[in-house]
């Protein structure tokens, strides 16, 4: 989902940053609220944004026979909601693009609103979608994690189709290309995020049962794993 | 840690395993390239006359100090993840056995 350093128009580029910029404003907000009223939240707040550096750095081989990476976002969202996710993410990317070269400073806008914006709000979607049709805590764990992953590299897709329309086909060939890359790639490491988002969220609900509830986290205590 | 965590993992494991064992990767060694790069590439065959706006202000030398770096990324996530885990079960340990005493 990284866009390479450079690869948008200048336009496109700053438009990006233009949208981004108010979700990462009011996640900084949310973050300096939750450390503010309970300092004690912070420790879920480093496991949150240590889960994404750790998906995020990971690689991983897919069925295409290229390799992508799992956001690990939805874990974050779904604990202190969606727009917390966006300043961490703008840490992990800002990380990428100055020691890896990988994504940029031009496409930081771009690459943000996918990976930690969309994703994470398409997570809660799901989350509290699930949660409020009476989905058990995991599987809703599970299909929110693995959906967010999958939006954020959709998300890329329509953002590399919009800047790079085929010369014949135009934005939807374009389009279907991107996804072919992305989409396609991203499944089964979607789903492997999702099992993983799960082992890591039962575990919180062990260890911090108190500290989600107080967050507002719907979980039932001991229903956290089937 | 749970039965089911294991399975879970487990099966997490089977999902980045197979596709290695399942997709033969090409005998010139270009296999499992990332997708991120061939995106680019299509970007430049969809537009060839796209000039980037900008370029990386620093790139790793070489893939040895990228994944140096990935792996330094890997590492510092974990490390706070193993804190806080070591932590909480030292926690609850702790009062465990102040029950018992």
């Amino acid at each position: 989902m990284h866009i390479a350093e450079g690869f948008l128009p200048a336009k496109q580029a700053i438009g990006w940053a233009v949208v981004s910029a108010p979700f990462v404003a009011v996640g900084l907000g949310r973050i300096k609220k939750v450390v503010a009223e309970r300092p004690e939240h912070r420790m879920l707040l480093g496991v949150a944004a240590a889960f994404t550096f750790v998906l995020s750095a990971l690689k991983l081989p897919s069925v295409t026979g290229s390799c992508s990476h799992p956001t690990g976002t939805g874990l974050g969202g779904i604990i202190f909601g969606p727009l917390a996710m966006a300043p961490v993410g703008v840490v992990v990317l800002l990380f990428q693009a100055l020691l890896l070269a990988h994504g940029g400073i031009t496409t930081l806008g771009a690459n943000v609103f996918s990976m930690a914006i969309v994703g994470p709000l398409v997570a809660v979607g799901v989350w509290r979608l699930l949660r409020a049709l009476g989905v058990p805590t995991s599987y809703g764990v599970f299909a929110a994690a693995t959906l967010g992953d999958l939006a954020t590299y959709v998300t890329t897709a329509f953002q590399l189709a919009i800047a790079f329309p085929d010369p014949s086909g135009g934005m939807i060939v374009s389009l279907v290309k991107f996804l072919s890359i992305f989409a396609l790639t991203q499944i089964p490491l979607a789903v492997t995020e999702g099992l993983v988002t799960v082992v890591v969220f039962g575990a919180l609900a062990r260890f911090d049962a108190a500290v989600l509830s107080d967050l507002g986290v719907s979980t039932l205590a001991g229903e956290a794993t089937p | 840690m749970k039965r089911t965590d294991v399975i879970l993992l487990l099966v997490a494991v089977v999902l980045i395993v197979l596709p290695l064992v399942l997709v033969k990767a090409p005998a010139d060694g270009s296999g499992f390239g990332g997708a991120d790069g061939q995106a680019q590439s299509l970007i430049t065959k969809i537009a060839p006359g796209f000039k980037p706006i900008f370029r990386p202000i620093w790139t790793p030398p070489s893939s040895e100090i990228s994944t140096l770096i990935f792996s330094l990324q890997a590492a510092m996530g974990c490390g706070f993840l193993g804190y806080y885990v070591g932590l909480r079960v030292g926690k609850r340990r702790a009062s465990e056995e102040s029950k018992e005493a």
